[in-house]
């Protein structure tokens, strides 16, 4: 039996404490000062997807840019917690839902007009505090060996027929599903809503907790379609290494502004104490150049959000898509989405 | 003191849950769903706890009891699963059923408990061979000596024993289970904590911390019930002088092949299948692993930051360890019971109460590795008070009252006589506190430095998006780190001792 030995246990632990305590004395903990060439982002986006877009950001601006990863969601419960006393100057979310959080917190400045006026106002907030840097629309992911090309839908509505029993892929507890549901309801109203998810519901869907599964579940032809956002396609493709044509499964979308083919956001916000930082505002200026713009269609296959910036091959022009005209500020709204989505018993 | 700091995330939940009910009510969030809820959460960690239980005793009776061919072997591979954080083992499990069907869907209440079954059997193995090969054999002698057959004597004698271990154990994998988040979200199993987490998720954090406050309740039921079938822990060291005696193993005969066939079944399931997964992982698409600098430096992270918590968790655990061994009572109990408290929560409830905590109270600490050796304090406390006890109830006090009593002071007497006769209980608190904060995710993502990476906030960037091959080496490195440490409990547990053959 090994002996323990106490004495350089202790020696040890003590070290290690202090050793800790001083790898935390750097300056990420300073409160945010204005102008002084370092900005703190919090991203809920994947470190894969945006890192090499802040490196290049960083070599051709001299700012130092600390990025703190995590999940979009918790990130916004995070925020929500430090208040005033947080340390981050940007927050980067993955879904406009996390960003009206926090605004609706007040915890957000108001973005300067001239950034505003880059982006359809769809794709912001109504009172300014967040913007949209990259677009995605929702899908239905389809294997064409179980779905023929005549029997895809026109409309979303048509899932709750007959036909896609037990075949339909859903992620009610996803972020995703729920903005979309919250469209639909500003669109069609509650009490279709409500028919909708209860008629999706009896017709047993397939639930899955995110999109990659569901895609993951499609492609391999245990699903035969799935509600998804579109862009996890490409992931799926770029990560077996092949063309996203190559790939069993297919992304469609639905036609004619159906809300099957709602468009949400991933976007930003500045934090209200470095509403003056120019750095921040550089950061967020870089977002929305040619440059960032380019760098979201060409690597993570997202629509712009700037005019004139060209779509990923493959995919409808922005213009052919819906964008309802959503309040995401408005959380009391979606929480009234979450009861309707656990009434219908989706989740 | 150390009771009060690990109470930190209840005084948050109940800030939260107050303001939540002034502002907006919380009557309308007790739907029909929270009963239901409360009930598969329950039945899974007694569904789990009980496949633990047999199987955990089940493989301690067979290495340290029986003449079972390769025991050695057998009793280090038994204690391995606590390497395997129970998310990559439940990617594991799916990737493995799909390859042998891709059209079966391995979902379910019950893939679940088979998998945190798999995951967590370990915490009731390694007590349990601890009192088998610690206790002394003459108790059961005299059982048979009075005529009592091998079975009867096990049953009345060495299942005794064992009791107050395989409690403590049991009661752990329940609360694991409890605040389990990664394997229940995989398999898609509808508990409580995978509620809390869509929650939040949904952007609704009040309401999440709600829910989070009822989990209190149920563990508090839970802790209360163990409680109240807890009897005085049996002691079963030697006092003084003569060199312990091992049992003498049970000849297995016939029953030796179909022991073996389930130890190594055991194994190959709750081993064989993750690490199948991660060799497929290596070969797996495109993308490749970060440079050596990126993976070395999130393992030093991972190590540096494990070892302050367990240092941390040890500072606060020993005196609520040494007052439960030493003055039993029911002022202790209270004390010992609400160290466990914490461990049924949510990772995510726990980080953000000490975000909550940092930004008010400690602003310079926020974003340190303090705090975050503070949370894993708070979260893993019972794992280390658990051992920490069982070693000082196993220290006779006699030694203790005949040092004072010689007129050495109670800190001379402490530091010279107690230390030194828990410190292998220090050490495997230790050992088991420093591998379980090197699987944490959701505390570790809230409250790291920024910047910070570890292996397993690198395993979660890389596996969100599908980068399989590049969150491999990450795995790998965090279930071989972890593997470390389980050697030294298995060692501490006497299993790989010579003798008694």
């Amino acid at each position: 039996m090994p002996a323990f030995r106490l004495p350089t246990a202790v020696t040890v632990a003590v070290a290690l404490l202090l050793g800790v305590a001083a790898c935390g004395d750097d300056d990420s903990l300073d409160p945010p000062e204005p102008n002084d060439g370092t900005i703190t982002v919090y991203s809920g986006r994947n470190e894969s997807l945006v890192q090499p877009l802040i490196d290049q950001f960083e070599e051709e601006s001299g700012i130092t840019v600390q990025v703190r990863y995590g999940d979009t969601a918790q990130m916004a419960a995070q925020l929500l917690e430090e208040g005033d006393g947080t340390p981050a100057d940007v927050f980067y979310a993955q879904d406009a839902g996390a960003l009206g959080a926090v605004a609706k917190a007040g915890l957000f400045a108001t973005l300067p007009g001239d950034l505003l006026g880059r982006v359809d106002p769809a794709f912001q907030a109504s009172t300014g505090e967040w913007i949209g840097v990259t677009g995605r629309s929702r899908v239905l992911v389809y294997n064409p060996s179980q779905v023929s090309e005549d029997e895809l839908p026109a409309s979303v509505f048509e899932l709750t027929e007959p036909q896609w029993r037990g075949r339909l892929g859903v992620a009610p507890t996803n972020g995703s599903f729920q903005a979309f549901v919250t469209g639909m309801r500003v669109m069609h109203g509650d009490d279709a809503t409500r028919d909708w998810l209860a008629g999706i519901a009896a017709n047993e869907p397939q639930i899955r907790s995110n999109n990659i599964e569901i895609v993951a579940d499609v492609n391999d032809g245990r699903l035969a379609a799935g509600l998804v956002n579109h862009y996890y396609l490409y992931e799926r493709a770029h990560e077996e290494g092949v063309p996203v044509d190559q790939l069993a499964a297919k992304n469609y979308y639905f036609p004619d502004g159906d809300i099957g083919a709602m468009i949400n956001v991933s976007g930003v916000g500045v934090l209200a104490g470095s509403a003056e930082d120019q750095d921040v505002r550089a950061f967020v200026e870089y977002l929305l150049s040619e440059a960032g713009q380019h760098y979201f269609t060409e690597q993570t296959f997202e629509y712009p959000m700037v005019s004139g910036i060209p779509v990923p091959a493959g995919m409808p022009e922005l213009t052919e898509l819906t964008a309802p005209d959503i309040d995401l500020n408005d959380i009391d709204g979606l929480e009234q989405t979450v009861a309707m989505i656990t009434e219908a018993g989706l989740s | 003191m150390a009771v009060g700091i690990a109470q930190l995330p209840l005084v948050y939940l109940a800030v939260r849950t107050i303001e939540t009910a002034r502002q907006r009510g919380i009557a309308d969030l007790f739907t029909d769903r929270v009963p239901a809820l409360a009930a598969r959460s329950l039945a899974l960690a007694a569904v789990v706890t009980a496949g633990c239980v047999v199987l955990g005793v089940g493989s301690a009776f067979l290495v340290t009891r029986t003449d079972l061919p390769g025991r050695r072997v057998f009793g280090v591979l038994a204690a391995l699963p606590l390497a395997v954080p129970s998310y990559v083992a439940a990617y594991a499990w799916v990737a493995a059923v799909h390859l042998v069907d891709p059209l079966f869907g391995f979902e379910g209440f019950w893939a679940a408990a088979l998998v945190l079954t798999l995951c967590s059997y370990p915490y009731v193995y390694l007590p349990a061979a601890a009192v088998l090969v610690g206790a002394d054999p003459a108790a059961e002698e005299v059982s048979r000596s009075l005529g009592r057959g091998s079975w009867r004597t096990f049953t009345g004698v060495t299942l005794r024993q064992l009791r107050p271990a395989v409690a403590a154990g049991g009661l752990l994998v329940a609360l694991y289970v409890l605040s389990d988040f990664g394997a229940v979200a995989i398999l898609r199993t509808d508990t409580f904590t995978r509620a809390v987490f869509s929650y939040f998720n949904f952007g609704l954090s009040r309401p999440a911390l709600v829910l989070a406050t009822v989990l209190v309740a149920l563990t508090l039921l839970l802790l209360a019930g163990e409680t109240a079938t807890r009897r005085r822990g049996a002691r079963y060291a030697r006092v003084g002088g003569g060199t312990g005696r091992p049992a003498s193993r049970l000849r297995l005969g016939a029953a030796r092949g179909p022991a073996l066939a389930a130890l190594a079944a055991v194994s190959a399931l709750a081993l064989g299948v993750p690490a199948v997964s991660l060799i497929r992982w290596f070969g797996e698409g495109v993308s490749r692993p970060g440079s050596l600098s990126e993976v070395s430096s999130a393992t030093a992270n991972s190590v540096g930051i494990s070892l302050a918590g367990a240092a941390l968790t040890l500072l606060l655990a020993l005196p609520i360890g040494l007052l439960v061994a030493r003055v039993p009572g029911p002022v202790s109990t209270v004390l010992d019971r609400l160290s466990y408290l914490p461990h049924a929560l949510p990772g995510v409830v726990i980080g953000l109460s000490l975000v909550f905590f940092g930004i008010n109270a400690v602003p310079r600490l926020y974003q340190t590795g303090w705090l975050l050796a503070l949370a894993y304090a708070v979260l893993f406390l019972p794992l280390a008070v658990g051992a920490v006890a069982a070693a000082a109830a196993q220290a006779p006090p006699e030694l203790e009252q005949v040092a004072r009593s010689l007129g050495r002071r109670p800190i001379a007497v402490f530091r010279t006589v107690t230390l030194p006769l828990i410190s292998p209980g220090i050490g495997a608190a230790a050992a088991l506190v420093f591998l379980t904060c090197m699987k944490e995710l959701p505390a570790t993502l809230l409250l790291r430095p920024t910047g910070m990476e570890t292996l397993a906030t690198r395993l979660w960037r890389h596996t969100t998006v599908v980068e399989y091959a590049a969150a491999a080496p990450y795995a790998a490195l965090l279930v071989a780190i972890a593997a470390v440490p389980t050697w030294l409990l298995v060692s501490r547990a006497g299993v790989l001792s010579k003798g008694g053959d």
